[in-house]
């Protein structure tokens, strides 16, 4: 649900973030993306500009007339293509975890408004989402917005709360279809009250789904997540759930917000823009996980590079600090 | 004569290769130094296949590699090292290996109080982080001997982990930070002389006010600040259990080397790293 980006944010000139012709909006029956109201675009981006993602559903994409195919339903979220050539299907990661960076240095760089870069990364989480669908991987985790992003400038925080909002009603359906489950990780009672029912009815409506799991991290912090599952202990000691000496790290991990996914703890991060670091995002929880610095910013990282991820994930003899 | 003039010729190079270092550690002082740097020592027992060297003899250099590092660190002002020495997912190598570790560790904690020894040159305080019950008595009685003797050093702090994981500390500082607030509210309730409706309120009440304080007042590492730079040698891109709680805004740096060849270059490369992106690390502290 994060920055999944609506690029007919664009549109208003008729520009068009899959074709080089400037079709309008209202012309695709089935096109999947609808104006935001809300957004602000400073800078206008050119038709070779950035936006140039390949379409999101295999199912979709326009005949060589530019008229868009129908969108087919999707039954099952594992149906199928073969890998990469290179990639094994017995050493896919089981949980992928991104950190999102680079979107505001992006657009910056391209002379285009911080609004674009986040919609233009929120473009490529869809793409990513959907490959992990295809490929096999079970869990996603995104790191959306960080406790510490509260500190950004009001409008940019603004911006992204609208997009988180405009992004969950526009594709609950394509969720639903691709039989998504949809979890939002992190301190939900800061968030603004509309963006916390979407989040709650998102959760609802997606709980039976049993596709890809995408966790998305909202308002949430390594620490937070220790500290919130330490008072949750603290409160079932006090309630005689269980004595101080039953703590292990197996009750500690159950308590964790990630204890809601069937593989709770990453088995590949990624970190797009260069930066070597962790920024407080999953923090126990990346206690054997393989992190792969990627140098792009996030609105560059492609297919190709998510497979080279992929590649040097598959390459690394994992010990756990035991013997070979 | 010519051992004489060997030995001569042998320290005048140590010489010139010490002055160089330390001019070259004044340039690198113009920026902001790292005051904590954190090791993970990986690939001791590959480098000794490569080298084909007898088991065990990895380790053995990595600890004169270890030697040198420090020497390093402490020369360029760098307060806090920490190293990941041994960790309780460890205990599950080889009966030999693990045994052969502990007679090493053993061996090095005993020349680490030696007169000669570089935490005495260096006025460094060692303390030993983990879960230390796990450790065999006379490791844990070496341990805590240094610990001891070093204690009155105050120039720079050695942290050395040993039957240490993250995961463990955390549970750890959870279940003190848990028991130490249910003996507050007890104690509290019992002083007051409450009835028991109100000491269930304050038992609920309890519970309530952990805060990040208390986690930190009771993590093991707690002793000293977060590293400002992770390295792991063998260039592996992982955690390992080690630090996660206080690496959570810390530069990782992985170097292809094996612990045993990380040499010189690779610190001054962290360092020039971390420099990079100091200023912005320090502005969004000051903002959180």
């Amino acid at each position: 649900m994060a920055c999944l980006v609506n690029s007919s944010a664009f549109a208003f000139s008729g520009i068009s973030p899959l074709h080089s012709r400037s079709d309008s909006v209202s012309r695709r029956s089935n096109f999947p993306y609808r104006t935001p109201t809300t957004v602000s675009i400073k800078n206008m981006p050119s038709k070779q500009d950035a936006l140039r993602f390949p379409p999101l559903c295999q199912h979709g994409g326009t005949t060589r007339q530019g008229r868009r195919k129908t969108l087919s339903p999707i039954k099952s979220m594992q149906d199928h293509e073969a890998l990469p050539e290179g990639l094994k299907p017995e050493l896919m990661p089981k949980h992928v975890a991104i950190i999102l960076d680079g979107n505001r240095r992006w657009a910056k760089e391209k002379g285009l408004s911080m609004e674009l870069g986040h919609l233009s990364g929120g473009r490529v989480i869809k793409n990513i989402a959907f490959l992990c669908n295809k490929w096999g991987v079970k869990v996603l985790s995104i790191f959306a917005f960080s406790t510490e992003n509260w500190t950004r400038p009001k409008e940019e925080v603004d911006f992204l709360m609208g997009l988180f909002e405009e992004v969950g009603q526009t594709y609950m359906d394509e969720v639903t279809r691709y039989n998504v489950k949809i979890s939002a990780i992190g301190d939900k009672s800061k968030l603004p009250e509309p963006l916390q029912e979407l989040v709650a009815t998102a959760e609802e409506t997606t709980r039976g789904n049993t596709g890809l799991h995408l966790l998305v991290a909202l308002n949430y912090s390594g620490r937070y997540d220790i500290m919130q599952a330490t008072k949750s202990i603290a409160g079932k000691v006090k309630d005689g759930i269980f004595q101080v000496e039953d703590i292990n790290e197996i009750l500690f991990e159950k308590e964790l917000k990630t204890g809601c996914a069937k593989f709770p703890n990453p088995d590949l991060l990624i970190r797009t823009s260069g930066e070597q670091r962790i920024s407080n995002f999953y923090l126990w929880q990346l206690a054997y996980t393989e992190i792969f610095f990627s140098k792009k910013k996030f609105p560059d990282f492609n297919e190709e590079d998510f497979i080279e991820a992929l590649s040097s994930f598959q390459k690394r003899e994992r010990r756990y600090g035991g013997n070979k | 004569m010519e051992s004489k003039s060997d030995s001569y010729a042998g320290s005048l190079v140590a010489s010139l290769l010490s002055r160089m270092r330390r001019f070259l550690f004044h340039v690198l002082s113009t920026g902001p130094i790292p005051n904590h740097i954190a090791f993970i020592l990986d690939g001791n027992r590959r480098y000794a296949k490569k080298q084909k060297l007898k088991e065990g003899m990895g380790h053995r250099a990595g600890f004169l590699a270890l030697m040198s590092l420090m020497k390093y660190c402490y020369e360029l002002g760098v307060k806090y090292v920490t190293i990941y020495a041994f960790s309780i997912d460890n205990f599950k190598r080889q009966p030999e290996e693990v045994q052969g570790l502990m007679d090493l560790m053993l061996e090095k904690i005993e020349g680490l109080l030696k007169e000669e020894s570089i935490v005495n040159q260096y006025g460094v305080r060692v303390y030993f982080i983990g879960n230390l019950k796990l450790l065999n008595a006379p490791v844990r009685d070496a341990a805590a001997k240094a610990m001891k003797a070093t204690a009155n050093n105050d120039k720079s702090i050695l942290l050395i982990c040993v039957a240490y994981t993250s995961t463990d500390e955390i549970v750890h500082a959870a279940q003190e930070a848990i028991e130490e607030k249910w003996g507050e509210t007890q104690e509290s309730s019992k002083a007051s002389g409450a009835q028991n409706s109100d000491i269930c309120q304050e038992k609920h009440k309890g519970h309530r006010t952990i805060k990040l304080a208390d986690i930190e007042r009771h993590i093991y590492m707690g002793l000293a600040p977060d590293p400002d730079i992770l390295v792991r040698t063998s260039g592996e891109s992982r955690l390992s259990n080690f630090l996660l709680w206080q690496t959570s805004t810390c530069l990782l740096y992985s170097p292809k080397a094996l612990w045993p060849e990380i040499g010189l270059r690779h610190i001054v490369w962290a360092v020039l790293n971390f420099q990079r992106v100091h200023p912005y690390l320090e502005k969004r502290r000051k903002q959180v």
